[in-house]
């Protein structure tokens, strides 16, 4: 990679900001139960939130909220410090990125005139566009020459690509995802849910990601917030808190029986092999253990060493010995954290 | 069968002259039903608000006997060319009218969703996404409308405005079977001819992605993707 | 005063237009005349028309759905017959009607022959997209429970295709008594007749009775169909009640 920094050189620069819910209630007309009640929260700048909860539960109302698809009555919503009711809406949105499900991408534009769709609209020169649309399709991994081709030629996969970098094309400070991986296939998703946490990690970003899989929203936000029927926030916090400490038995019930197991696919190996005594390195009486990469999560850790019914697994980084971690480590890490 | 082909050579000038009349009547009368329903049906099929309206005047402009407004023109407002044109737009506007609507209000959910997301004004959403999208629909919409407005175009004699071809083909004592095929034959190329330049039209106006997303669906069995839930 | 077809030697019925009442001859409509004339000549010409619709698009319809099942398998004849259909719509209907005159006469078969051309293209197009367009999952399933081929087409397939089958009719139907007011230029029947009548003496009452009972017509016999159409399928518009 000769990328040297794949933030936007063409883009703006723009800073992530903080997205602050203020008391916002929701209530569609001739429905009794508001879609959204009273909900306050704060997601720090440059972190994702994802939304779950039932159908029902408000979860895509509050991200529609935010760029106000859906209009509300009492409350406020304030992008670093400014409500959104003070900027015109279509200001507004213009810098937020915008990425859903169905994808959305224009049909009879070619894929750059896609992604310079905004862009375009906002006056930028030709050259410009198309150097920011190079960039954003090295930055979502995909070919440069998928500029000139056309959405029916892509696949679920390449389109959900697409629809990244359309929306990450004005470099927006704020981005909103309404189950953007959804639609697709296991494998595919797994992928582009990586490629995506990997991309976060270079570009900055306040996002807002609807979800009702709650596999999906422990491995992609740095919080959680979990709503109920009535658009009742039950329970926000980090993927750990949820899962060590439900806040009542709908949360320990949404986020599953087997949340312990859960906990263990939120840490690495190499922390607890790290905290664990490094005396016990040396003449290993674990020399035959079976070996695990250090960036392993406790729970391939954990599943290795039940598969080959040793008493320690060896953690490994880049073949170096770092240590062993033995079961009584692992249930120590998990419940150790959790009190 | 000989004095069919005969009648051509024989009356050139004549079937010239009506079939340039019977031209410009009929482009006239679609242009008036394609100014009149592209604007409507666009803008309500962007709205997503009265379509039941829209369908229902559709259906019932399209169930109007032509020679009947005619008849009824002829009490109210009387002979001439404002009579026919009246009764050619009314034939052809539902078609245009229905087809816009359909097509703008068909454009896929998500992609009209995405464009408002994206800040896009609803003028920038119906020009740069809705109506291109629209295009390969309305065109087959002013295709048929052509094609009917043509072979009706003829009722101009009994609306009281001469000079087209219905001069001919309402005159059998006049020109004899055989003008009256020849005159139907023009009328008939000529509706061939009007949509095949539209068709060349359609092919030039209509964005490369559509028809490569046209090629990928074909119409049968194709199923609508699965909709999300409108509020999770 | 002679229509094309009276200018044929066909006998017709001459018309008292001014008979009984006092109507004046500057009048935009006469009511009287309307009432007078509603037994002897409007209300037997609506009765003629809806019978000469009924013929055409029975005919038609026989006609059109026979095709359809053959050429459903055999894609040459569809393309065919598609394009004969097409075909048939461009000729200008009051030329077509003639065409037929030299072999017919000026007869009520001669106006049906041409009529039920005229269903053709759109009774067969949405028969066959009818039949082509159902769902493969539900025809698949047939064949997995064993129904034979013609099971499949009789009970799956022609049930499923009867919403386009019926929207085709329900166009069909106001384009035939469009077209069959044209057809009483060459045979002297149905509200067509009065129509050309008024035309050549421009009397006004006539020409707007006449017209309006016309698309009182075809406006009654859309919504005739629509009924029709919700009556035979009524899982178009089942919905989850939730």
């Amino acid at each position: 990679m000769s990328e040297t920094t794949p933030t936007s050189r063409t883009g703006t620069e723009r800073p992530a900001a903080d997205i602050v819910f203020d008391h916002v209630t929701k209530r569609y007309p001739g429905q009794q139960t508001p879609a959204l009640d009273d909900l306050s929260m704060t997601v720090p700048a440059g972190e994702t939130c994802c939304l779950v909860g039932p159908s029902g539960g408000g979860k895509t109302t509050a991200m529609k909220l935010v760029n106000r698809l859906i209009d509300f009555e009492s409350g406020d919503i304030t992008i670093g410090g400014q409500s959104i009711r003070s900027v015109d809406v279509t200001t507004l949105r213009r810098d937020i990125g915008y990425v859903i499900q169905q994808v959305g991408l224009f049909p009879h534009m070619t894929i750059a005139g896609n992604i310079g769709v905004i862009p375009g609209l906002l006056g930028w020169s030709r050259d410009r566009i198309k150097k920011r649309t190079d960039e954003l399709l090295d930055l979502v991994r995909l070919d440069r020459s998928f500029a000139s081709r056309y959405p029916a030629q892509l696949s679920g996969g390449q389109q959900q690509r697409v629809g990244l970098a359309r929306a990450l094309a004005v470099d927006p400070p704020v981005m909103l995802m309404d189950e953007p991986f959804g639609a697709l296939d296991p494998i595919t998703r797994t992928e582009i849910q990586d490629e995506f946490l990997n991309l976060e990690s270079e570009i900055s970003k306040t996002v807002i990601f609807v979800t009702h899989d709650i596999d999906e929203a422990i491995k992609m936000g740095d919080r959680i917030a979990v709503l109920r029927q009535g658009g009742v926030l039950a329970q926000y916090g980090t993927a750990d808190e949820l899962l060590a400490h439900p806040a009542d038995e709908y949360v320990a019930d949404f986020v599953g029986a087997d949340r312990g197991l859960k906990r263990l696919s939120l840490r690495r190996m190499r922390e607890v092999v790290a905290g664990g005594d490094g005396a016990s390195n040396g003449a290993s009486p674990y020399a035959d253990a079976p070996s695990v990469d250090a960036d392993a999560t406790l729970r391939i850790g954990l599943s290795t060493l039940f598969a080959s019914g040793a008493p320690a697994v060896q953690v490994t980084d880049g073949g170096r010995l770092l240590g062993t971690v033995t079961l009584d480590q692992l249930q120590d890490a998990v419940a150790g954290s959790s009190s | 069968m000989s004095s069919y082909f005969a009648f051509f050579g024989d009356n050139a000038a004549l079937l010239a002259e009506l079939t340039l009349v019977h031209i410009l009547l009929s482009v006239f009368a679609l242009a008036v039903a394609v100014v009149l329903a592209i604007p409507l049906g666009a803008w309500i099929g962007h709205l997503h608000r009265f379509s039941f309206a829209v369908v229902s005047v559709g259906n019932v402009l399209r169930s109007l006997p032509t020679l009947a407004i005619i008849a009824i023109g002829l009490a109210l407002y009387g002979f001439g060319i404002i009579n026919i044109t009246v009764a050619l737009v009314i034939l052809g506007f539902p078609l245009v009218l229905t087809n816009t609507f359909t097509a703008v209000e068909g454009v896929d959910p998500g992609t009209v969703e995405a464009a408002r997301g994206m800040g896009m004004t609803g003028w920038q959403i119906l020009t740069r996404v809705e109506l291109p999208s629209a295009i390969p629909l309305i065109s087959s919409g002013i295709r048929t409308s052509w094609v009917y407005i043509v072979a009706t175009a003829y009722l101009a004699t009994f609306a009281g405005q001469q000079g087209t071809l219905g001069d001919i083909i309402s005159n059998i004592e006049g020109y004899g079977l055989s003008g009256v095929l020849a005159a139907a034959t023009i009328s008939i190329l000529l509706a061939f001819a009007g949509d095949a330049l539209l068709g060349l039209a359609e092919r030039a106006l209509t964005p490369t992605g559509l028809r490569l997303l046209a090629e990928r669906t074909p119409a049968a069995d194709a199923e609508p993707a699965p909709a999300a839930p409108a509020a999770a | 005063m002679t229509t094309a077809a009276g200018a044929l030697d066909l006998p017709t019925q001459v018309i008292p237009i001014f008979e009984g009442p006092q109507c004046a001859p500057d009048q935009l409509f006469c009511w009287d005349w309307f009432t007078t004339n509603w037994p002897t000549i409007l209300g037997p010409s609506l009765v003629q028309h809806v019978y000469i619709t009924l013929i055409a698009v029975v005919i038609g319809l026989v006609i059109s759905l026979a095709a359809a099942l053959f050429a459903f398998s055999r894609s040459w004849f569809a393309s065919g017959f598609l394009g004969f259909s097409t075909f048939l719509y461009t000729i200008p209907s009051l030329a077509f009607f003639l065409m037929f005159v030299p072999i017919t006469g000026l007869s009520l078969t001669t106006i049906e022959i041409g009529l039920t051309s005229y269903t053709l293209l759109l009774l067969f197009r949405n028969s066959l997209t009818g039949l082509r367009t159902v769902p493969r999952s539900a025809v698949e399933a047939a064949e997995g429970m064993g129904l034979t081929p013609n099971q499949i087409l009789f009970r799956i397939r022609l049930p499923l295709a009867l919403p386009s089958i019926m929207a085709g009719i329900r166009v069909s139907v106001v384009t035939v008594i469009s077209l069959a007011t044209v057809a009483a230029s060459v045979a002297p029947l149905g509200l067509g007749k009065p129509i050309f009548d008024a035309i050549h003496t421009v009397f006004s009452t006539e020409l707007i009775s006449a017209g309006v009972l016309t698309i009182l017509v075809a406006l009654v016999a859309d919504v005739l169909v629509v009924g029709l159409q919700r009556l035979v399928t009524p899982w178009t518009r089942a919905r989850r009640t939730s």
